[in-house]
């Protein structure tokens, strides 16, 4: 009986997923039979809308740009916010409060709000249309939650490292290279994907910032993929699953943490 | 002041500068700048860039396609939230009653949380399409133009939205779940409570603030919510899935109307700020009386 119950959860969410598996078998489905259904299921797989995907769309391009833009923002991101939250869990910081509350108050920041004076300025830096420019928003705006997540860790390193490490006279560069940032390693690792899958997945102020393909990330360049005729749904369906691969795998790697956190989360309120 | 406390502040300055410096320049600025800008009429192609007043706001009172833009938010808004709170409720509950096979049916339910609003939004191009969606082929052959007829593709989109963010809600659900110490049902079990009793009167109950929570962040991304209803429908068809938000950004970006654009993005803006501040003090009043 018990078995039976834990078997149909899996299966209702098995269901729940349909439109991700269904995206799934559209991009290997032959062109022919994507606009035939029913049957359900395709004659063959192909490989086919990878193919055009991949050798004749800027796809691949976008995929570029969207990783270094991504890596790009994490590693901004991850060097502004650690001092930060460093300083906001164990320093005596002047101000905390404001800051704090600042930090509370940009998460619930509408991304419309800023649009139209970032892109006055992007464009006054003649920052438009770069990665520069899409790193500086990005990492601006992860930087809240970067910081709120990395002082959550400092709090739960034992402060005797620190102290200790201040009896040795070392400066502060050093204390926070050589001693928190080790003990910090898993809240750093977590902290970062997270960035890195908020940048991915960023598509306003991508699509308000990019011009061309110089910089237009994967999101942007799903949301403009071209049909000539016809809309090629067999190739937007390849497209979407390239897309959603990082992030993906980095949410079912995260799995764990997301859920151990949210808990933690939980018990303290 | 020692000399160690002098040095310990001066060390606190110097690591939150940068980020001082970031949200000032990205944040902060832009923020009051957008206030200044909804005050002007400011349309680059014509060259027209002058002060205006409350002019924008103006308009927007009586302007109909603004307060259907705003209809259009709250529905989308309380639709979308109400559906997600009572299936994230729902998957939480199963997930946490399974003995095995959670890591997979939290992986399985992750997935649609994972993806790019953008892929979110072309999975249900796809299952929406009139001849070959999935949807039409399972209600046996109808055509039904999901995302073309005015009257269902509002419903549409918010159906494509719950579909991505229910997972968020169950997750933090699931969370407090796996939080409640087993005596305590292990106590109602003593005191003879039933499972429709264990569920209305200690689960539920315990799942209070954090759905209180949940609902306070999933509303906060509803009312600004773009990606979606902008690659789905692109506020079509007539105009009846547009937001505020949408409305905002053609104003901003495709009619190119600055001053009027920044006017609305400021609604946007007093609106989430509004309901934040809402919740939050709910949740404070909510801690003292529990």
């Amino acid at each position: 009986m018990r078995t039976l119950a834990d078997v149909a959860v899996v299966l209702a969410l098995a269901a729940y997923a349909i439109p991700f598996f269904w995206q799934l078998l559209t991009s290997f489905k032959p062109e022919a039979e994507l606009l035939r259904v029913p049957p359900l299921l395709p004659s063959r797989l192909t490989l086919a809308h990878y193919h055009v995907v991949i050798s004749q769309s800027l796809i691949p391009r976008a995929l570029g740009n969207s990783l270094g833009i991504a890596t790009l923002t994490t590693l901004v991101s991850l060097a502004a916010g650690v001092p930060a939250a460093y300083a906001v869990a164990r320093l005596p910081l002047p101000g905390k409060r404001l800051l704090l509350l600042a930090i509370v108050a940009s998460t619930a920041f509408p991304q419309i709000a800023t649009v139209s004076p970032l892109y006055l300025l992007m464009r006054a830096l003649e920052l438009r249309d770069t990665w520069a420019g899409l790193v500086l928003v990005h990492a601006s705006f992860a930087l809240p939650l970067t910081i709120w997540l990395l002082a959550g860790f400092v709090r739960e390193i034992p402060i005797e490292a620190e102290e200790a490490a201040s009896v040795d006279g070392a400066g502060l560069v050093a204390m926070l290279r050589w001693v928190l940032l080790p003990l910090l390693a898993p809240g750093l690792a977590s902290t970062a994907l997270l960035t890195f899958l908020f940048s991915w997945n960023e598509f306003l102020f991508a699509y308000t910032f990019t011009v061309s393909e110089a910089s237009r990330t994967i999101p942007v360049a799903l949301a403009l993929f071209p049909g000539v005729f016809e809309v090629p749904w067999g190739d937007i369906a390849a497209a979407s699953m390239l897309a959603s691969l990082p992030p993906v795998v980095i949410v079912i790697a995260l799995q764990r943490f997301l859920v151990q956190g949210l808990v933690a989360g939980a018990v303290k309120e | 002041m020692t000399g160690r406390e002098a040095a310990a502040r001066r060390h606190a300055l110097v690591c939150v500068a940068p980020t001082v410096l970031a949200l000032g320049a990205l944040t902060v600025y832009p923020g009051i700048w957008v206030l200044w800008l909804s005050l002007q009429r400011r349309i680059p192609i014509f060259d027209v860039s002058r002060f205006a007043g409350f002019e924008n706001y103006a308009f927007l009172a009586v302007d109909p396609r603004f307060w259907s833009a705003a209809h259009t938010t709250a529905v989308f808004t309380l639709g979308s939230v109400a559906l997600e709170v009572v299936l994230g409720v729902a998957a939480a509950l199963a997930i946490n009653a399974q003995r095995r096979g959670r890591r997979v049916a939290l992986s399985l339910l992750l997935l649609a949380w994972a993806m790019p609003a953008v892929v979110g939004a072309k999975l249900f191009e796809w299952l929406y399409h009139p001849a070959a969606g999935l949807i039409n082929v399972a209600l046996g052959r109808h055509s039904i133009n999901w995302l073309g007829d005015p009257v269902v593709a509002l419903p549409a989109v918010i159906l494509a939205d719950v579909w991505r963010t229910m997972p968020f809600v169950a997750i933090l659900c699931y969370a407090r779940l796996l939080a409640i110490p087993a005596d305590v049902y292990e106590a109602a079990q003593v005191d003879g409570a039933g499972r429709l009793a264990t569920l209305t009167r200690i689960t539920l109950p315990l799942l209070g603030r954090i759905l209180l929570l949940a609902v306070l962040f999933r509303t906060l991304d509803a009312l600004r919510a773009f990606d979606i209803m902008f690659v789905l429908t692109g506020g079509g068809p007539a105009g009846t899935t547009e937001t505020l938000t949408v409305y905002a950004y053609r104003a901003l970006f495709q009619t190119l109307q600055l001053g009027f654009g920044s006017a609305v993005s400021v609604i946007v803006f007093a609106l989430v700020m509004t309901v934040a501040w809402a919740y939050l003090r709910l949740l404070r009043t909510g801690t003292v009386a529990a």
